[in-house]
């Protein structure tokens, strides 16, 4: 395949191998992490990560855009063996353990400030042993090993570090290494610092690589992308649109499709290997037998994006219906009849070996639907699968606004519009792509139970299920976190504190009064709930001051919803 | 497991002192108002209007406007003036005894704030002591923390739970001014949000050895001030007012109360970095929530090895644990061997503006 965007004479410029001292190691990673965790600037954060890159060694580098780019290595111990392990070591009650962890919210963080102190380290011995690398191919060594090996590793290690570096230790154990870091500001940062352009890293560190088996310059040696096949590009996203589309111009330099409500998708078909990749950079190819057919059928060097959703006879499912095939290992014969897969191509980024990512959408289109309709030609069983995601025909603006009503109808979200000129982008980038989402369905509902949240939010009640009235009773049909203000959410806090009914364990039952109007963005049947049905991307849209619990919406009107917008097919 | 001590409860105040048996007569009792001590007839640190109030320390949530004799330590007094106005103050100092029908009273130093003391109370041989708001380490400011041995011990519970563990003062001292330096190198002013009543001063101790252009709020200005006429030696520093220019503010140090954090007062010291010194900002949730730049575990209250060492300390038969995580920390004490109880006060009022701790 050979790569247009890469260019000779960055090549020369980069100092391959050369930037980079060895010392640091896991402290300068540790306060690497604090700024990116407690900044509020995103100058900041950008000049902390061009700082590392600039002073960290190779090997820890390449683990922290793995880490950075969710590549971690597998959890070698859950948290309540890890929390057992701190408990014995503090020597205090496990209810005390507890009771702190209720308040700090994090696990990571009540082990690392429960933990007694480092003691000093002996004179002469050295601490170079420490680096991020070292600690991230400990945890794939131990990957299988026995207990007790794990737990001399993991309190030896505690011992050698100090408050911070525990926590961020503990953080790398347990996970959701949700800081305050994109990987498209990591990208910059990598540009910054190695002077490649930033959308040829993003496409270096996509894709298959294991942090352990590569080192820095190979990983962004941009000669490199060609020895991998399986190699994804990086996907590009569209923007939000708010209002209509009044100043987009002419409507016909735009191409309008459906916004399918599945997983964005590259089918890979290189060198007679075939592989199927996630937006979030999972290979996928094993999950979706459907595919396989393309293995024979799609000529070499092609890679389609598009949308992988459950669909039959071409009419697509609800989404629930893809988690069940998402999380399973093997996949049944069952499954495959009750919830069959397809994929909808809306693009082409490699063609006959060329990475055509530059040229315009239309022309990109167009050479889409040649490889489609030359791979369906007389394959009834692949022409229920893969399909052209559909143009949308509208002469004017008016005409689509009014075609755009009918999206739900199609088990579509909305429209995508696409500027016919545009090339395929890298990541978010405002102007030529937008997605036109119908606006969400909303409806009232009351407060009754309570969490605290995580993290940022460890001490509020922020975490709350809300109940639709049924006659007499309330029935509760969904839980949201998000969509209100730090401010409303205090304010929330304050009323669950003083208006507490029950508690069971972390859970309060509130005195049901507050309402609040629940948007999101489809409804499916669910055996699991109460109320017999489940939301997509449910959120409190705003706090409905103005109304009284006796006010809220019944479950009459939830069933109706499903009776007019949920697709028949259950998601058990 | 844990015993709570029902004090809504008025038939239970009456005729049940806080003594759950065993002990014959309790020196003090929770009322509407507070803790009070039958036998003197005073209170200590009432919640509203009494005859004889015997106060702790100057922070408005211990010091309460509107009773007729006032009792506290030398320290204690020009502050109380300052927050409550002209009113019947007696003063003393620490180990000096005071009477009041019959019953002895001395203070003794808490280490918590200037002026802030121990209620040590002595009847028929029975010793009581009430912590009021306490730290065991020695800030160099406030008097060092003195266990007084007793019978029962009214402790505090701010930071009542394992995670509490602070760092010596002289090493948030160095972070404070690491952060202050750095800052400078870029051009950048430091506000720091510090209580005005004890977290002030420390913190213009801690920037005053690498700097001395330092701002201070009009509310730390005035502490400030009665604690140099009280002979206390404090740093130089300058009050912001409408008149100074952001051309002077270029580059310093401003300390402020929690209160001003984000106000429109701030406007004028940009650019600026706000760090906030506090206890609480021992656990990243809060130094988040509160979207500060940089949070430093600077505390008056004790944490939990110094809570520990202090009850400890007081050989106590029996502790009484309010103000706090008094449910945490009467429980494990219970389960270590020491007779403990859980005050709740539900009857407190809040402190205006939750402005002290
Ligand atoms: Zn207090
Ligand atoms: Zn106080």
């Amino acid at each position: 395949m050979i790569n247009e965007t890469s260019n000779n004479s960055q090549l020369q410029n980069f100092p391959l191998g050369v930037g980079g001292f060895l010392d640091g190691g896991f402290s300068l990673f540790s306060s690497l992490v604090n700024i990116l965790g407690t900044s509020t600037k995103n100058t900041e954060k950008l000049n902390a990560l061009q700082h590392y890159f600039s002073t960290a060694s190779d090997k820890d580098k390449v683990w922290v855009i793995a880490i950075f780019s969710g590549r971690r290595p597998k959890r070698i111990i859950n948290s309540t063996i890890l929390q057992q392990w701190c408990v014995e070591l503090i020597d205090l009650p496990l209810w005390l353990f507890e009771e702190s962890y209720h308040t700090v919210g994090d696990l990571a963080e009540t082990i690392a400030l429960l933990l007694p102190p480092k003691p000093p380290t002996p004179k002469g011995e050295s601490q170079s042993g420490l680096t991020l690398s070292h600690y991230l191919e400990e945890f794939i060594r131990l990957e299988k090993a026995e207990e007790p090996i794990k737990k001399d590793f993991i309190i030896t290690t505690w011992m050698q570090l100090s408050q911070e570096e525990r926590f961020v230790f503990n953080k790398l154990i347990t996970g959701g290494f949700r800081i305050g870091v994109s990987q498209k500001m990591m990208v910059n940062a990598l540009a910054k610092t190695t002077k490649i352009e930033a959308s040829t890293i993003a496409h270096l560190i996509s894709g298959n690589w294991q942090p352990a088996n590569i080192n820095f310059a190979d990983l962004l040696n941009p000669n490199m992308v060609s020895k991998d096949d399986s190699k994804p590009y990086p996907f590009y996203l569209a923007y939000a649109l708010e209002d209509d589309p009044q100043n987009f111009g002419n409507i016909t330099e735009w191409q309008a499709e459906w916004k399918w409500d599945g997983i964005r998708g590259q089918i890979i078909k290189r060198n007679g290997e075939l592989y199927v990749w996630s937006r979030g950079e999972e290979l996928m190819t094993d999950k979706f037998p459907e595919y396989l057919i393309l293995k024979t059928l799609l000529p070499d060097g092609t890679v389609m994006d598009g949308e992988i959703l459950p669909m039959q006879d071409l009419q697509p499912l609800p989404f629930s219906l893809l988690q069940t095939r998402i999380g399973r290992k093997t996949i049944t014969k069952k499954q495959l009849q009750e919830a069959p897969i397809g994929f909808f191509a809306y693009d082409l980024l490699e063609y006959n070996t060329t990475d055509i990512r530059t040229k315009p959408l239309q022309e990109r289109r167009l050479l889409l639907e040649n490889i489609i309709n030359s791979t369906l030609a007389g394959n009834q069983l692949l022409a229920n699968t893969i399909q052209l995601s559909p143009t949308i025909q509208a002469t004017s603006w008016d005409e689509l606004i009014t075609l755009r009503q009918g999206s739900r109808d199609m088990g579509s979200e909305g429209l995508m519009l696409k500027r016919k000129s545009s090339p395929y982008q890298v990541g978010r980038k405002v102007g030529d792509w937008w997605k036109w989402k119908m606006e969400p369905m909303v409806i009232d509902a009351v407060l009754i139970y309570a969490q605290k949240g995580h993290g940022r939010r460890s001490n509020l009640y922020t975490d709350y299920t809300f109940a639709v009235k049924d006659g007499d009773r309330l029935v509760t049909f969904t839980k949201a976190y998000s969509g209100l203000t730090d401010k409303e959410f205090n304010e929330i806090d304050a009323f669950v504190k003083a208006n507490s009914l029950e508690k069971f364990g972390p859970v309060r039952t509130v005195k049901p009064e507050l309402v609040f109007e629940i948007a999101f963005e489809g409804i499916a049947a669910s055996a699991r709930h109460k109320s017999g049905v489940a939301l997509r991307f449910p959120r409190m849209n705003r706090w409905r001051k103005d109304k009284k619990v006796d006010e809220i919406n019944t479950l009459e009107d939830l069933k109706n919803m499903l009776r007019i917008y949920g697709n028949k097919k259950d998601g058990k | 497991m844990d015993k709570v001590l029902d004090i809504k409860n008025s038939s239970v105040l009456e005729n049940s002192p806080l003594g759950v048996g065993g002990v014959s007569a309790a020196l003090l009792t929770y009322t509407d108002k507070g803790l009070y001590c039958q036998q003197g007839g005073f209170y200590i640190d009432p919640w509203g209007a009494v005859d004889k109030a015997i106060i702790t320390h100057a922070h408005s949530d211990h010091a309460r406007w509107g009773s007729n004799h006032y009792l506290c330590h030398h320290l204690t007094k020009p502050l109380l003036q300052l927050r409550l106005g002209n009113n019947n103050y007696q003063s003393t100092t620490w180990g000096e005894p005071v009477y009041i029908n019959g019953v002895k009273i001395s203070l003794h130093p808490a280490g918590h704030i200037i002026g802030s003391s121990q209620i040590r109370i002595e009847y028929n041989g029975e010793i009581w002591v009430v912590s009021g708001d306490y730290k065991t380490e020695n800030d160099g400011l406030s008097g060092a923390f003195e266990a007084v041995k007793c019978h029962t011990f009214i402790t505090e519970s701010t930071f009542g739970l394992p995670i509490y563990k602070w760092q010596p003062q002289a090493i948030i001292y160095q972070q404070i001014q690491q952060w202050i330096l750095e800052n400078q190198a870029n051009n950048t002013s430091s506000v720091l949000i510090a209580y005005s009543l004890g977290k002030a001063q420390r913190v213009i101790e801690a920037a005053a050895t690498i700097t001395n252009n330092i701002y201070v709020h009009g509310a730390i200005w005035n502490t400030h001030e009665t604690l140099l006429n009280t002979g206390i030696h404090l740093p130089t520093v300058k009050k912001v007012t409408p008149e100074t220019t952001k051309a002077e503010l270029k580059n310093a140090v401003i300390i402020a109360p929690p209160s001003a954090d984000g106000t429109p007062w701030m406007k004028k010291f940009q650019p600026y970095k706000v760090g906030v010194c506090s206890g609480w900002m021992q656990v990243r949730g809060n130094a988040r929530r509160r979207n500060v730049d940089a949070g430093f575990s600077l505390s008056d209250h004790a944490d939990w090895p110094g809570l520990l060492q202090a009850i400890k300390a007081t050989q106590a038969e029996r502790v009484l644990v309010t103000h706090g995580f008094q449910a945490v920390l009467s429980r494990y004490l219970t389960e270590t061997g020491i007779e403990a109880y859980e005050i709740n006060t539900p009857l407190m009022p809040p402190t205006p503006k939750g402005e002290e701790e």
